[in-house]
């Protein structure tokens, strides 16, 4: 029978955790997230499923605990919010040069710098551009409910593992703080020893067996043409993942003449500033990117050929608005809009910003 | 007298190359102490029979490719970060026989707070802390435990100890924290050494295999191309200039 409950978007993570047979949590307490790490150390999943939560030193450390249980082919996940996520870029792009699998949360906050403790979605560019050094992508999912928070761990574990790459959930703030009723998921058992060798027996660090050479888990390639053909490897898997793992959803966009493009907490204000267009007479649609990376970017293209403008809504000085106009080509007016600093954007302010680029286009 | 092939036999084998040590040739400068530990640390977990149950997290600098020569899984940290990777191997594979292999640079400098931190948690880890005073894989530089007046590429008229500190003795330190549970130094430049030292890791895979807490062995080594000198002057300089900061012998445990 379906189990409900009422919680915060970062409870759910850490229930959503345990539930999905999660190994290992490695965290370090930052501002808003810290629920995270305090519900797992409060549900003791250790003595439930055995799984391991250890609050680390830092957040390096903490990102390189994630990469070592990685390694051994475990379900490992790690938690955090801007300034934190910076910290752990070190690691992050390590583990995407191994190409191992692992989750990431981050509940963003304003910056630069040590910013705000406010809801922002100004790590955008860092989250699906890379982030750390090197050429590599992260698979980037954005929740826009506490519900969504709970769906995408296991779904991020499994993207994960589908292409061992790690996964970002780009949360904010207001996701991450808010209550909201949740269907909690079916409870899995983690996985065994045999299970973990058919999933990721040709590649694990489980101890040498004797009927199989030894592996290795690095990033290190000194030959420059080797190193390479690895990035044309990554390359052909990120082209894998862009034609599969694209999700988005949209809201009233068959008849839109103007679309909105917001994910995440944004997104859940521009369904508001729609119904309020709609109502004063305004045709407007909303798009909302469910991953971040890969990006719609074919949907908004095709959308060009009815919409006469876009809006990309993001609480940030305009970084999603840069994809949305790659995917429009020039082919029709994009502008941004979006406060910051902390500041939630109000429906309002996203219907008055639309009127503008009506104006403009006329 | 007698001939070679009446020699080569099983009866009088003296030496045998450890199984768990691959057949590829070792890139280490010759006189570099680490072929001399790697040699003993494959012979360690073969003749504890742990090859299957041993997973080496190796670090930044030129023991970045120790898993080129033992014959076990292993995983390559960042720099410094070798003791957190460890963390986790070890927590989610308790029955395995977890080690960090780090240079003075990584454990000492970058990887401080990894290190300080592993140790004070008690992780069921061996940490076998190479400390040759240099950084030698980018060229010689200055590292935490250069040695006052010590010439290197970034300390070129020597260490000044008004300006960069003083050399870092980790390992003292470490022995400080409740949670670990043997801590020693040793040096690989004699026959006695290298034997002392073999000894000393033996124990701590064993006292890991009985779930006792963090091991941390140093080994006082040279670095003749950054030193510049020959592997014999390198060790004659060792002896000489490091013994007396780094005394040899058991700290705790």
């Amino acid at each position: 029978m379906a189990e409900y409950k009422l919680m915060k978007g970062n409870e759910v993570i850490a229930e959503a955790a345990i539930r999905c047979g999660c190994d290992g949590y490695f965290g370090y307490p930052i501002t808003p997230q810290s629920e995270i790490m305090e519900t797992l150390m409060l549900r003791k999943p250790w003595e439930e499923t055995g799984m391991v939560v250890l609050q680390a030193e830092s957040e390096v450390a903490a990102i390189n605990m994630v990469y070592g249980g990685a390694a051994c082919g475990k379900k490992v996940m790690t938690s955090s919010s801007s300034p934190g996520i910076s910290l752990k870029q070190e690691g992050i792009t390590y583990i995407a040069g191994a190409e191992l699998p692992c989750l990431i949360v981050n509940v963003v906050r304003g910056g630069p710098g040590l910013g705000t403790i406010q809801p922002a979605q100004s790590d955008y560019f860092q989250s699906v551009k890379g982030g750390g050094h090197g050429d590599y992508h992260l698979i980037v999912l954005a929740p826009a409910s506490v519900q969504e928070m709970n769906d995408f761990v296991e779904l991020g574990f499994n993207l994960a593992f589908k292409y061992r790459n790690p996964v970002l959930i780009l949360s904010d703030g207001v996701i991450g703080q808010m209550m909201e009723k949740v269907q909690l998921s079916e409870i899995k058992p983690r996985w065994t020893d045999a299970e973990i060798e058919k999933i990721s027996g040709t590649w694990a660090t489980t101890g040498k067996k004797s009927n199989r050479d030894y592996h290795v888990i690095t990033s290190l390639e000194l030959d420059s043409l080797r190193q390479e053909k690895f990035n044309h490897k990554l390359i052909e898997k990120y082209k894998v993942i862009k034609e599969n793992e694209v999700r988005f959803e949209t809201f009233q966009c068959d008849d839109a003449d103007y679309v909105l493009v917001a994910y995440g907490s944004s997104s859940r204000i521009c369904q508001k500033a729609v119904e309020i267009a709609r109502a004063k007479g305004v045709k407007v649609g909303l798009l909302r990117p469910i991953t971040l990376y890969p990006f719609p970017t074919k949907k908004i293209n095709e959308m060009c050929s009815k919409a006469k403008g876009f809006l990309s809504v993001e609480m940030s000085a305009g970084q999603m608005v840069e994809d949305v106009r790659l995917a429009v080509n020039g082919k029709v007016p994009v502008e941004h809009f979006g406060r910051l600093g902390g500041v939630v954007t109000t429906p309002n302010e996203v219907v008055k910003a639309l009127d503008e680029l009506i104006k403009k286009g006329k | 007298m007698a001939e070679v092939k009446d020699i080569i036999k099983e009866g009088n084998l003296v030496y045998k190359k450890s199984k768990v040590l691959t057949d590829k040739i070792m890139h280490y400068c010759p006189g570099c102490s680490h072929g001399v530990v790697h040699k003993i640390l494959a012979e360690v977990i073969e003749e504890l029979n742990i090859q299957e149950d041993t997973i080496g997290v190796s670090p930044v600098g030129c023991s970045v490719l120790a898993y080129n020569y033992l014959h076990i899984d292993w995983q390559q940290a960042a720099h410094g970060r070798a003791p957190a990777v460890a963390t986790a191997v070890a927590r989610l594979l308790p029955n395995k026989r977890v080690f960090a292999y780090q240079g003075d640079g990584d454990l000492a400098s970058i990887g401080t707070a990894e290190i300080i931190h592993a140790c004070n948690r008690g992780e069921n880890i061996v940490v076998i802390f190479i400390n040759n005073g240099i950084y030698g894989m980018t060229g010689g530089q200055m590292a935490p435990t250069t040695l006052e007046g010590m010439p290197t590429s970034t300390s070129p008229y020597g260490r000044d100890i008004a300006m960069t500190g003083h050399p870092l003795k980790i390992t003292e330190l470490i022995a400080q924290l409740p949670a670990v549970n043997f801590v020693t130094r040793q040096a690989v430049h004699t026959p006695a050494a290298v034997r002392k030292c073999k000894k000393a890791l033996q124990k701590a895979f064993e006292n890991i295999g009985e779930k006792k807490g963090t091991q941390f062995i140093e080994v006082v080594s040279t670095c003749n191309s950054g030193w510049k000198l020959s592997p014999v002057k390198s060790n004659e300089w060792m002896v000489e200039n490091m013994f007396p900061v780094y005394p040899m012998g058991d700290i705790k445990g």
